[in-house]
């Protein structure tokens, strides 16, 4: 239990601690180093803690269930090689921290850094403890994402931006690969807990799926590690503050590539496949990366390309397939670890203190900086392998490995020169990193007047070269237990014999040792001329760009091939789009019928009655005269459409539907009347007479539109007929119709169902309308009418100045006396039969959608025959949006009153009252929610109408205004 | 009867269409507006056609197929009713917008280049 707490702890710290840190001050920068540091260091005590459990064996566990059907659950796990990973993450972590705290200038927001440095750290620790594949891949994700964020913090520069989306998109495609490997391997082993895939090495070797989870995990891990050809992101990376680059490039991110390659060395590697691509990569990276350091002029870039040249040697050693080598390449994971950060934080001492990284205008730094200088150059021997240092150790067993590999693989006969080239390549240019900065005459032209930094920023700089020294001198009693408890880790229990001594007597890899050693120094001497040419890039491989490739291919990808595509496929026109669904809609269609078959059904046909004949060859001639008469004589088309609605009416009727036919005819009137009042803002169009006829173009694409319409028309008519003469699905019908009354309380089937037994949807449904209507007035809020628009139509400058609006001096209802007293007289009978429908509508034909849209008549008759003025001024009860706002509330607090009573959400509570006069009504609570649909209809439709009709007044305003102006 | 409801379905479906792919806005809503009359009667239609079936309960018994005619499509048909006069509001409103901001009624806001 101590253990999983530990475990849990120690990846949620750091996120714990982000957090945090992302909720101070932008200014807070010693708090948030406080904080940083703080939760560092107690990583750093857990790991410490844990160390007793480990070192005796035992792999420590934590499991939280999440998903444990599918074998998902948040699984920690550390062994010995999770607990080193997790060392170097957290005790790199607390050195970076503080060396941070002096770097980062006062100006940055340095809470952030630290709030995205804490949560790279969480996510790293997330992969190096991980027990599950899915969640390492996950994990392995945030590390991606997090790098992202750190490298890109100084987000004001092009190049950190440039280099941060450079990293994630390199980084980002080997964590989708690397996912789907993982899926791979959980498919093959049948689990993705790592302690089972660990044991089923054979397994996984011999199945048919080895070689393409292989080739996906080492393209999530090469990329991670930046091997070649995906290492260009990494020097790209080096934009970000020097204390990332010391921590991601050291310690942790691209470590974590030859950290999954270790973890699953045991169970995919000693194939040839294994050593062919990892092996490869490595020994390419090794040489390619140690060439270009040389050449550097930046002091990160030296770093950044010795990073890729030393992570390439460890993935060489991980592709090798002795067991030797796996002791080297962890030797050495540690080893690069304590010797690049320490080199990263002098390069950001010296670039703090300088103000520039240029070798080239660096020199002499020496006299100014002794003590970093002397610091520095250890860390450099270190990486250069001078005996008596880490760095030296871990090359004579690479070395060693190197000699001994050969023969066993055609490839690796020429491994121990490519190992001695490399070798020498790095004395060359941990030399130049040296002698560049620090020797020389004093430089002049320096940005600062350089001098020592603060103590503290040179204190984990000053750890971690003694650590260099001590792991060089005392290896065994140092490095030495834990280094076997990480190989125990990783290989279980048979760990190789390997010696961890400084002097392994004259052999053969100690020869190796001094030729690379004086081979390096001769190359930098003979170097010189060259690099003081200001010669930009390495020679040979100057016109080689791999990062111009990515960014071409990227290019092409993202812009070109995007874009070419969009030329092809897409169109902003509406009207292909409409086509296109209509096509695919007909094809889909067409296609089942052809797949499944088609035929009438078995019902016999019921016998047609003349009378629906005839309405019906009205019906279709309304509506192909809409079709006609909608470009040119709009009004018309108005009115067809409204016979068409009629025609539906009447089918609803005759077909036993009396509820359907009352809310289409009144909302028949009321889309009418709406789009009335939109003509009068849209353009004349008139035929113009002698106008040349259609083209071919157009004939064209109206016979091609007139195609799709008799097909949809077609398909839809014949579709209906095989429906309708089918013997329809009866089991919802019948459940409904069985309990309208004996669990609804209504005898009106359809108005039990909307307000009872599917409320829910009905709620969902006023929403929507609640919604059009308040975007409906939002847009014509700010209405404005085209300029052809503005002016008085001419029908109602026939009629006389200001008949149909409000500060004219004849109000319409003058000018329609007659029709205004009548439909005075008749508006409290339109309301009272409004209310009569609401309140029948649980047992009768009516309800609140059709009580409210004829209220909502009612009002609309009084503006149209009133006028505008007359009606707001007479009808106080006018506040469209509170009638929606409050039938919204009774609505929904209806449906919340339910709980109130422990029942569900809407649940229906019903009675029957006996009232005098009016006799015996039902008293259910879905009239209540009932007459909230009714108040938000009328609030609705009210509140669409008149915005819209109001339009009118105010662009008339607007036009006298214009015309009284000129 | 099945027929003339049918043909009836497909005449409104076939004019929404042609007018839905026409170039005006105004054309586009009454398309919509008369495809929105098919698909209704469509949906009503999956109910089974039946006149002078009872559409009401009598009081305080339990219907069967047998007897009423089906309310689950009428039910939805209600809904579509005012759902679909709602986004004709609001299209119309958004196409009033639109004409106001481009100063045509083309539906892709200028007219086509010939």
């Amino acid at each position: 239990m101590a253990d999983a707490l530990l475990l849990i702890a120690l990846v949620g710290l750091p996120f714990i601690g982000a957090i945090l840190a992302g909720l101070l001050p932008a200014h807070a920068r010693d708090t948030a180093s406080a904080l940083a540091g703080g939760v560092t260091l107690i990583c750093l005590t857990l790991v410490w803690m844990a160390y007793p459990g480990v070192s005796a064996g035992e792999i420590l566990r934590a499991e939280i269930p999440w998903m444990p059907g599918q074998g998902l659950n948040l699984t920690l796990r550390m062994d010995g090689f999770a607990w080193l990973f997790a060392g170097m993450v957290s005790g790199i972590g607390a050195l970076v921290v503080l060396y941070a705290r002096y770097y980062m200038s006062e100006e940055d927001p340095v809470p952030r850094f630290f709030a995205f440095l804490l949560a790279f750290m969480g996510a790293m620790m997330g992969v190096v403890i991980s027990g599950n594949l899915i969640q390492l891949a996950f994990f392995w994700e945030l590390t991606s994402l997090f790098s992202f964020l750190l490298i890109g913090y100084w987000h004001h520069t092009a190049a950190a931006r440039d280099g941060a989306r450079m990293a994630l998109t390199i980084t980002g495609a080997g964590g989708l690969a690397l996912f789907g490997g993982v899926l791979l391997i959980g498919h093959i082993v049948g689990s993705y807990d790592l302690d089972t895939v660990l044991t089923a090495g054979n397994l996984i070797r011999e199945h048919a799926l080895y070689l393409p989870a292989l080739l996906l995990v080492a393209f999530g891990a090469l990329t991670k590690s930046a091997q070649f050809p995906f290492h260009f992101w990494l020097p790209r990376a080096m934009a970000a503050p020097t204390p990332v680059s010391a921590y991601l490039h050291s310690a942790t991110l691209v470590k974590a590539g030859v950290f999954l390659l270790a973890r699953l060395w045991p169970v995919m590697a000693g194939t040839d496949a294994w050593t062919w691509i990892i092996g490869l990569a490595g020994l390419i990276t090794m040489l390619v990366g140690a060439y270009i350091a040389i050449f550097q002029n930046d002091l990160k870039g030296l770093l950044a390309y010795s990073t890729i040249s030393h992570l390439g040697l460890i993935t060489l050693l991980l592709g090798l397939k002795s067991e030797l080598a796996l002791v080297a390449a962890v030797f050495h994971i540690i080893n690069h670890a304590a010797f690049k950060c320490s080199l990263f934080m002098a390069a950001g001492i010296i670039d703090h203190e300088t103000g520039t990284r240029d070798i080239r205008r660096l020199s002499g730094l020496n006299q100014t900086m002794p003590f970093t200088a002397r610091l520095a150059g250890v860390a450099a021997a270190a990486m250069a392998g001078v005996p008596l240092l880490n760095g030296f150790l871990s090359k004579e067993m690479f070395f060693a490995e190197a000699l001994s590999a050969q023969g066993e693989f055609s490839l690796l006969t020429i491994l121990p020169v490519a190992a001695m080239a490399a070798s020498a390549f790095s004395v060359a240019y941990s030399l130049r990193f040296i002698h560049g900065a620090f020797f020389g005459p004093p430089a002049t032209d320096l940005p600062r007047s350089p001098h020592e930094p603060a103590g503290w920023m040179r204190f984990p700089v000053e750890i971690l070269v003694l650590v260099c020294i001590m792991i060089g001198l005392l290896p065994a009693a140092t490095v030495g237990p834990y280094l076997a408890l990480a190989v125990r880790g990783v290989l279980g229990a048979e760990v190789p014999y390997y010696s961890l001594a400084v002097w392994h007597g004259f052999n053969l890899p100690l020869l190796m040792s001094v030729i690379a050693l004086a081979g390096g120094v001769l190359l930098y001497r003979l170097l010189q001329g060259y690099l003081r040419s200001d010669a930009d890039g390495p020679p040979l491989l100057r016109g080689v760009d791999a990062e111009r490739i990515f960014e071409r291919v990227m290019v092409f990808l993202s812009w070109r091939l995007a874009r070419r595509l969009e030329n092809i496929f897409g169109t902003r026109r509406l009207q292909p789009q409409l086509r296109l669904i209509v096509g695919i809609a007909l094809f889909g269609g067409v296609s089942a019928v052809l797949w499944r078959g088609f035929g009438p059904g078995n019902l016999p046909a019921t016998p047609m009655d003349p009378v629906l004949v005839l309405i019906w060859l009205v019906g279709a001639a309304f509506a192909l005269g809409t079709a006609w008469q909608a470009k040119f004589h709009r009004l018309a088309a108005v009115i067809l459409l409204g016979g068409v609605g009629l025609v539906v009416c009447l089918t609803f009727v005759w077909f036993s539907a009396p509820d359907l036919a009352l809310t289409q005819l009144t909302v028949e009137v009321v889309t009418t009347v709406l789009l009335v009042l939109g003509l009068r803002w849209l353009p004349q169009r008139r035929k113009v007479p002698g106008e040349r006829g259609l083209d071919v173009l157009s004939l064209r694409r109206r016979l091609r539109d007139l195609t799709l319409a008799i097909g949809s028309g077609a398909g839809l008519a014949a579709l209906s007929y095989a429906v309708m003469t089918r013997t329809p699905p009866e089991l919802l019908a019948q459940h409904f119709l069985e309990r309208a009354y004996t669990e609804g309380g209504g005898t009106n089937v359809v108005n039990v169902i909307l307000v009872d037994f599917r409320g829910f949807d009905t709620l969902g449904e006023i929403f929507v309308v609640a919604a059009v209507a308040l975007t409906t007035y939002a847009l014509l809020r700010r209405f404005r009418p085209a300029p052809d628009s503005v002016e008085v139509p001419e029908q109602q400058r026939d009629q006389g100045d200001g008949a149909l609006h409000g500060d004219a001096t004849t109000p319409t209802a003058d000018w329609l006396l007659v029709p205004f007293t009548l439909s005075r007289l008749l508006f409290p009978v339109m309301l009272i039969v409004a209310v009569f429908l609401l309140l029948r509508g649980h047992d009768l034909p009516g309800g609140g959608f059709s009580a409210g849209m004829i209220v909502a008549i009612a009002i609309l008759l009084m503006y149209m025959i009133g006028g505008t003025d007359w009606t707001e001024d007479h009808l106080h009860m006018l506040r469209p949006q509170r009638w929606l706002g409050f039938g919204l509330l009774l609505a929904a607090g209806t449906g919340l009153a339910a709980w109130i009573f422990g029942r569900p959400f809407l649940t229906t509570y019903f009675a029957y009252a006996e009232l005098p006069i009016i006799g015996k009504i039902p008293m259910a609570s879905a009239l209540i929610f009932d007459i909230g649909v009714f108040a938000l209809v009328v609030g609705a439709t009210l509140l669409m109408l008149v915005a819209l009709a109001h339009q009118s007044v105010r662009g008339q305003r607007a036009a006298e205004r214009a015309t009284g102006d000129r | 009867m099945e027929l003339i409801a049918s043909l009836a379905i497909g005449v409104l479906a076939g004019s929404g269409v042609w007018l839905l792919l026409r170039a005006r806005t105004f054309q586009v809503i009454v398309g919509l507006a008369l495809l929105s009359y098919a698909v209704n009667l469509f949906i009503f239609s999956t109910g089974g056609l039946r006149s002078g079936a009872a559409a009401i309960l009598r009081a305080g018994e339990s219907g069967s197929l047998a007897n009423y005619a089906d309310p689950l499509p009428q039910a939805l048909v209600l809904t579509a009713i005012v759902i679909g006069f709602a986004t004709t509001a609001l299209l119309l409103v958004v196409l009033l917008a639109a004409r106001g901001l481009t100063g045509s009624d083309h539906v892709d806001g200028r007219e086509r280049d010939r």
